[in-house]
């Protein structure tokens, strides 16, 4: 297993390799960066020393791949591709447009972050799988019918209504929790419930129905009437077979987003005023920071790769059958 | 009135679809096979429902989508000067909805503005008063208006579905079997003419009230709400169908290509489809949609007017949207290649000599296509929800443009407003709603005649 790891982790260098040559084409070669001063310092009147200023301000006054101006190995790293895009790899970001240094505000956001992401993410798997077992017990039934009917209207809702919709209803009319904001510590629960409580109900229209359709596949297969004809209720052959087999399925879409949650989301931290790494990386798209996006893009792949290496992992936790080798 | 007719990239982009939409037609029609899953979403309730309701969503979309501009009446030099703002054949047809607008919000059907001014009165004293609204008819018409335009639709309805139920039956032979079958095909398709009348009862209310009243109400700037949700429905349209023009190709192409060639073809195509589905697919979205801002904002003199300058911006949203969303649909069609090349009659095929790209284009592409049509309606709703997203955040269509995005971004702060003002997120909502609905619905029938997973019976 430990050969396998590794092999997968040499994998993932040339796929984040890609990434970077396709986020430093995306940021300096589809605009040079003397477009992108012009765009950051106003379009109309602007002076040719006022983009070198602003150009040498941010460091991308270099060649972009090769200097060949500077000494034998300064010919590749005095570049913009050396400094901005090849030292993502150590994980150094730099600095963004205010001149704070990329690294340590991911560090200082990442936990307002995770106390959003986490908690949505555990209760809505447990409230999602159990409502799926649910329509499955039931099924064909009228309970059934009118579960998947209730799903199929709950992911035709668009998210920002569950947002505005959850912030009015339970903010504004019942004053049972702050609007929006932010706490360290025992303080934060009350600013974390209401996104956690929204963030589950946002996804249960398209979870509940993929999880149901993952159980009624395998309900239908030969080893579950064994186990019926064993005289099993059908609650144990649900818990303690359907359940069991269906993991391998529900693990593939579910682990790859564990890593993920890091980043935390966009609507949810920008509407609720969290400060962690979605509102950051909003901001950043506000203000046309291009140093924190392209920053955000790499950790994000990052954080994919480990979520896919994770999910190779925790099928052998599940599925003794699997061996990585 | 004279006027000269616009095509913008994305109205191009359209009548490129409705093309080869026209053409797949023609085609399915003459083959009876290719119909039979056909006639089984047909069977379907439910989704003869939300065809027609998305159908009227395409009458609009499409009556939208034809754009002109209008001569000005000042000739320079013998020469006639259009207009810089191009309207659509919709616009000119909703005419007193664009041209009413008000000074600002007022609710669904109000007589007045809904927060009061300083008006100077007869006496000469100044009082605070509800200002009434300059476009608004009479307080007792409503009612009356109402119900003659509930009438006039039902009746238009009621004709719509004589003639639709009348058509087929003609061609029928007069045997008593099949009159058995026509009764009993007409019981069932009860539910599909109870909807329709309901739903042209209702177009037809709303027509009569919106010529005189504000149905859904105005904005912070007076616009109509109606008007603008009408024509958010263009944008979620084009969004949710011209992105598949740059789907399916890659898709098709790279992923039959992995599965039928293998080696070191679907090692590069597999590398590059990791790649792209490796970055979050928002912040890629994000990190395309902000450079191609830098090139329009650097580039003004590549557009003649506003419109089709945020036209562009909305064919190359479709265009990002559509190069991040190919990959998953590519990977599900490399499987299926991969499968299908085992099978005995593509190894005969190969046996015979047959050239690869015959047995793609016969043997490999025919029998993937009911996953393609199955990915395709599925993904439309989704991309018509992201559309929103993508707009509040600040990376979607251009802020000029009329989208739902757009439309909840205006509205976002005014719930906090006092009165409240709920009317344009109320029906910006609801027609997504609608919209989003109906896609699901009839994409879960297309999936479950198409799949040939599901056992029939």
């Amino acid at each position: 297993m430990i050969a396998y790891l590794i092999r997968r982790i040499l994998y993932a260098i040339p796929i984040l390799i890609g990434v970077n040559l396709l986020t430093f084409a995306l940021f300096f070669v589809v605009n040079t960066p003397d477009d992108m001063a012009r765009m950051q310092l106003g379009v109309k009147r602007v002076t040719p020393e006022a983009i070198e200023k602003w150009k040498q301000q941010h460091g991308y006054d270099k060649p972009l791949l090769i200097n060949k101006m500077a000494d034998s190995s300064a010919k590749l790293t005095d570049t913009i591709f050396w400094q901005k895009s090849a030292s993502m790899f150590v994980l150094d970001f730099g600095f963004s447009d205010d001149g704070r240094s990329i690294s340590r505000e991911i560090v200082t956001r990442m936990g307002p972050s995770m106390a959003i992401a986490l908690p949505t993410f555990l209760i809505g798997l447990i409230f999602y799988v159990s409502f799926a077992l649910l329509m499955t017990l039931f099924r064909a039934t009228a309970l059934d019918i009118a579960g998947v009917a209730l799903c199929v209207v709950l992911m035709s809702v668009s998210g920002l209504f569950y947002i505005i919709g959850g912030q009015f209803l339970i903010s504004k009319l019942w004053h049972l929790v702050p609007i929006s904001g932010y706490a360290g510590g025992a303080d934060g629960f009350k600013f974390v419930v209401l996104p956690v409580v929204i963030g589950v109900i946002g996804g249960i229209g398209s979870s509940s129905r993929w999880y149901r359709t993952i159980f009624l596949e395998e309900i239908g297969k030969d080893y579950v009437r064994t186990a019926r004809a064993k005289g099993l209720s059908e609650l144990s052959v649900l818990f303690s077979h359907v359940l069991k087999n269906a993991m391998i399925p529900i693990l593939t879409g579910v682990v790859v987003v564990i890593p993920l949650l890091f980043m935390g989301s966009l609507l949810t931290e920008s509407f609720f005023g969290i400060p962690g790494l979605g509102s950051y990386t909003i901001d950043a798209i506000n203000a046309q920071d291009f140093s924190v996006v392209r920053a955000m893009v790499f950790l994000g792949s990052l954080l994919y790769i480990v979520g896919l290496i994770l999910t190779d992992i925790s099928y052998t936790l599940v599925d003794p059958r699997v061996r990585l080798q | 009135m004279s006027f000269t007719p616009v095509i913008l990239w994305s109205d191009a982009l359209v009548f490129l679809l409705l093309a080869a939409g026209a053409l797949m037609t023609w085609y399915v029609r003459r083959q009876e096979y290719l119909l039979l899953p056909w006639r089984r979403v047909a069977k379907s309730n439910v989704a003869m429902v939300s065809l027609l309701v998305l159908s009227l969503f395409l009458l609009v979309g499409m009556l939208d989508t034809l754009h002109y501009r209008v001569a000005l009446k000042d000739k320079s030099a013998g020469q006639t000067v259009y207009s810089p703002e191009v309207l659509s054949v919709f616009d000119k047809l909703v005419e007193p909805l664009r041209l009413h607008t008000e000074k600002t919000y007022s609710a669904p059907m109000a007589m007045t503005l809904y927060a009061k001014e300083s008006v100077t009165d007869a006496q000469g004293n100044v009082v605070r008063v509800y200002p009434k609204l300059q476009y608004t008819g009479d307080d007792g018409q409503v009612m009356s208006r109402a119900v003659t335009g509930a009438l006039a639709g039902l009746l238009a309805g009621g004709g719509l579905v004589w003639l639709f139920s009348s058509f087929p039956r003609r061609r029928e032979s007069s045997g008593i079997e099949n009159h058995r079958v026509a009764v009993q095909s007409s019981a069932r398709q009860w539910p599909l003419v109870i909807v329709t009348l309901i739903i042209a009862g209702l177009i037809g209310m709303t027509i009569n009230l919106a010529s005189v009243y504000h149905v859904l109400g105005t904005d912070k700037v007076g616009q109509d709400v109606l008007y603008l949700s009408l024509k958010s429905i263009r944008t979620g349209l084009i969004i949710g169908t011209v992105t598949t023009l740059v789907t399916l190709p890659l898709a098709l192409f790279l992923g039959v290509a992995a599965g039928y060639f293998r080696g070191w073809v679907d090692d590069v195509i597999q590398y590059v489809y990791t790649v792209l589905s490796s970055i979050p697919s928002v912040l890629l979205i994000a990190a395309a949609v902000l450079m191609m801002q830098v090139t329009i904002d650097t580039h003004p003199n590549w557009f003649d007017t506003a419109a089709s300058r945020a036209d562009l911006r909305l064919v190359f949203l479709c265009l990002i949207l559509g190069m991040t969303s190919w990959t998953g649909l590519c990977r599900l069609l490399r499987g299926e290649t991969l499968k299908l090349r085992e099978l005995e009659y593509i190894q005969a095929a190969q046996s015979f000599g047959v050239s690869s790209l015959r047995i793609l284009s016969r043997h490999i592409m025919p029998n993937v296509m009911h996953i393609i049509l199955i990915a395709l309606v599925m993904d439309f709703s989704g991309l018509v929800l992201a559309e929103a997203v993508l707009s509040y955040v600040g990376v979607g269509v251009d802020p000029s443009m009329i989208s739902f995005g757009t439309m909840i971004n205006g509205a976002r702060l005014e719930m906090a407003r006092e009165p409240m003002v709920w009317w344009a997120l109320a029906a910006a909502f609801s027609f997504m709603l609608v919209l989003v609905l109906a896609a699901n619905l009839f994409a879960d029938a297309v999936r479950d005649a198409f799949d040939p997973r599901m056992n029939r019976t």
